[in-house]
């Protein structure tokens, strides 16, 4: 598996080879580096550290310093990759340059906090009749049966918090790979705010 | 939002626009049919522009077999080789949706005659 750590800077548009226009996010990729290894024996599973976008060094408790190797300079995101492929060792830098020749991408991130929301935008639930006397219409409808169980079973689709959770977007074609400005194209949306961080790894199901 | 710019830079085109609004262009506009390019020119008149930077577009508004047909351009597409001009306008509205409802005669628009010495001074 190929991992990266990036920054979502925004979305735009680009005409692709066939003169139409495609919808795109730009990704900031700086080189990340190598914080840490976990491996098999040690950890009980092989996986990469990597970090992203220093951070001073005032701001960092020490012993959170303490944690990255010697000549490395604290990270602000410090992400763990399992099953790593490129091969690399503590303190090297992962450039943009690994995903040169992957087609397609997954993309994760936390999404956009959406607040307190109903169970149509929530769910999808269909909703009822706007007119003709109806008076059932954005509401959730029967949570569940009568006598037995005389209870609302767990995880019951409701209205409540959405997003501001983790979330990844499969499958994104990758439109164009930049490995000296660090910027990463992608095709379609990316979960999240402008400047948070996202993971890219290559597409699970292609 | 400097990554974005930068990618929206390199596709503009800014030599495409020669035109205003009001007047009659001809859109060259290269067409691909399977495996075989061709270039469509498409003659009407602009009656609007709209957005900024890349996402530029303007509309070409013509009378087709005596049915209106209008279609919208992006400013920045590769498929646009040259837009020519065939006749200035003089006209009062940055749109001219106003041509829509207008038949014949009335949905003439004035052409522009320039002064010699206006041309000079644009062009100085």
């Amino acid at each position: 598996m190929i991992g990266l750590i990036g920054k979502k800077v925004g979305m735009s548009q680009v005409f692709g080879e066939d003169g139409r226009l495609m919808p795109v996010t730009v990704i900031e990729v700086e080189p990340n580096i190598v914080v840490g290894k976990r491996t098999q024996e040690k950890d009980g599973y092989s996986a990469v550290v990597l970090g992203a976008f220093d951070q001073k060094e005032s701001r960092v408790a020490k012993p959170v310093l303490g944690q990255y190797p010697e000549g490395v300079s604290p990270k602000r995101c410090v992400r763990e990759f399992r099953d790593f492929a490129p091969d690399c060792s503590v303190g090297e830098s992962v450039s943009l340059a690994v995903l040169e020749n992957v087609g397609f991408v997954d993309v994760a991130g936390t999404s956009k906090g959406k607040g307190f929301q109903g169970v149509m935008k929530r769910h999808n639930f269909g909703g009822g009749r706007a007119t003709h006397g109806s008076k059932f219409h954005r509401e959730n409808g029967s949570t569940g049966m009568a006598a037995w169980p005389s209870r609302v079973i767990k995880g019951t689709k409701m209205a409540g918090r959405m997003g501001g959770e983790r979330s990844t977007s499969q499958s994104l074609r990758v439109v164009r790979v930049d490995a000296e400005k660090g910027m990463l194209l992608v095709k379609g949306a990316v979960p999240g705010t402008r400047n948070s961080y996202v993971f890219i790894s290559n597409a699970k199901k292609k | 939002m400097d990554l974005v710019r930068m990618v929206e830079a390199e596709q503009e085109k800014p030599e495409v626009e020669n035109f205003r609004i009001g007047d009659t262009v001809k859109v060259h506009f290269n067409i691909v049919e399977g495996k075989t390019e061709r270039v469509q020119v498409y003659e009407g008149l602009v009656i609007a522009k709209n957005h900024s930077g890349v996402r530029r577009s303007f509309t070409v508004r013509k009378i087709s077999y005596g049915v209106g047909v209008e279609r919208i351009f992006p400013l920045a597409s590769p498929r646009i080789q040259k837009v020519e001009v065939v006749r200035r306008g003089r006209i009062r509205r940055a749109k001219l949706y106003y041509i829509r409802g207008r038949v014949g005669k009335r949905a003439k628009v004035a052409e522009l005659i320039r002064k010699k010495s206006d041309i000079k001074k644009a062009s100085e």
